[in-house]
């Protein structure tokens, strides 16, 4: 079965990090990444570009409204994703776990419902 | 013993044992209610099995056979078809081991109880809906009582317990004993709700008090059955002896007319020592 973990974190801590602090956060996601992906975990993952780069769209009427945001109101950010393959919640729970941002933001674990793609 | 006793003190066990068989809560349920049917109609004139819970098990684990065998007719998915095979398979299995074993002694199916515990008492669940299915499921109370137990209306915990047993399916949440590194974690939780099970019955200031007593004993009922399966876990045992202590006092919190009577004028002679002493959970 396949969860998507998303990455929340709050993006104002994160400018506050020093640039070697960032360094080895970047390398801890690349042995993560790594690592689930020789365990067989690994599906898909990426991530975001900072919350200020988004859009947001709506359909309303038949007419298009689009607009700047989400605004970074809320403490935390969807900063990033991992798309993976585990054989229960606990496994899923487990990965999640391991990703270096759990330490300071959180991760929401959701079940992939899968549809048939064309 | 009679059908109602052993449904109270059985279908936590059974239920447990059928949903590691067949995979689904709501079948699991539906099958125990199923074989509890057939019992009443049968145990009162052909007299009642040499090990009631291993019969009612198999007659479950047999009409669940039958009800897929079925559903497979009509709908003949493969998953589906590659379970019925399975059980189909386990079902004989459990037949042999039936009558290998001598059923007033033996037990054929060993004890699934624990699996349950921990899947009623996952944290991806509100601690509310842990709460309900634990009662639910391993107490054997209905719907109609646990609401009535925490003062909610039926529909609403009837919800509850849906969304529990959705997430379960849903979400995957596993039907297994946690591995040993996560094991004195988890025991937390589950034990987090055996003492508000107890605490609900415990500190009734109101609702009916009958029921809420019952909660106290289907607390200390739990208490022991986590000292039975995992008798190496001193704070099981801990939870277990702070829940008789508070319990033996019972009867002397409160007077004949319903009140509450404070620790240095409750008369010490009536605290209910014995039953502390007369039960021993763990064997040394």
């Amino acid at each position: 079965m396949q969860y998507l973990l998303l990455i929340y974190g709050n993006e104002p801590q994160w400018d506050k990090f020093s640039e070697t602090e960032r360094q080895a956060i970047s390398n801890e996601y690349t042995e993560f990444t790594k690592s689930i992906a020789q365990s067989g975990h690994l599906r898909g993952g990426n991530e975001l570009k900072a919350i200020s780069t988004a859009t947001t769209v709506r359909m309303r009427d038949k007419k298009r409204l689009v607009t700047d945001g989400p605004f970074a109101e809320t403490k935390e950010q969807l900063g990033g994703y991992y798309l993976v393959e585990a054989k229960d919640l606990d496994e899923a729970i487990a990965l999640a776990a391991r990703i270096p941002s759990a330490r300071w933001g959180s991760i929401e674990v959701r079940p992939i419902n899968p549809h048939d793609m064309p | 013993m009679d059908i109602e006793n052993i449904y109270r003190e059985e279908s936590g066990r059974i239920l447990a044992t059928l949903i590691r068989l067949l995979g689904s809560f709501d079948l699991a349920e539906e099958l125990l209610q199923e074989a509890f049917a057939v019992a009443l109609e049968q145990w009162p004139t052909q007299g009642v099995p040499a090990n009631p819970r291993a019969w009612l098990i198999s007659t479950a684990h047999h009409k669940g056979v039958d009800l897929l065998r079925r559903r497979t007719r009509f709908d003949a998915r493969r998953e589906e078809l590659q379970k019925l095979a399975e059980l189909e398979q386990e079902l004989a299995e459990a037949d042999q081991n039936m009558r290998r074993h001598d059923l007033t002694t033996d037990d054929p199916f060993g004890d699934d109880r624990l699996r349950l515990i921990f899947t009623c008492c996952h944290p991806a669940l509100v601690l509310e809906a842990q709460v309900a299915l634990t009662l639910r499921t391993l107490c054997g109370l209905n719907t109609e009582q646990i609401a009535r137990a925490f003062l909610v209306p039926v529909p609403t915990m009837a919800q509850r317990l849906v969304g529990a047993k959705n997430k379960i399916r849903d979400a995957r949440i596993p039907y297994q004993v946690p591995p040993q590194h996560e094991l004195a974690e988890r025991l937390e939780a589950v034990m987090l709700v055996v003492y508000l099970v107890f605490n609900e019955g415990y500190n009734a200031s109101s609702g009916d008090t009958l029921i809420r007593q019952e909660l106290c004993a289907e607390a200390i009922r739990m208490g022991r059955v986590l000292c039975e399966l995992l008798p190496r876990q001193q704070e099981a045992r801990s939870l277990l002896a702070l829940m008789l202590l508070h319990d033996s006092r019972r009867s002397a919190r409160i007077s004949e007319s319903g009140e509450i009577i404070l620790l240095e004028e409750q008369n010490l002679g009536s605290m209910r020592w014995s039953c502390a002493c007369n039960h021993r959970p763990w064997s040394n």
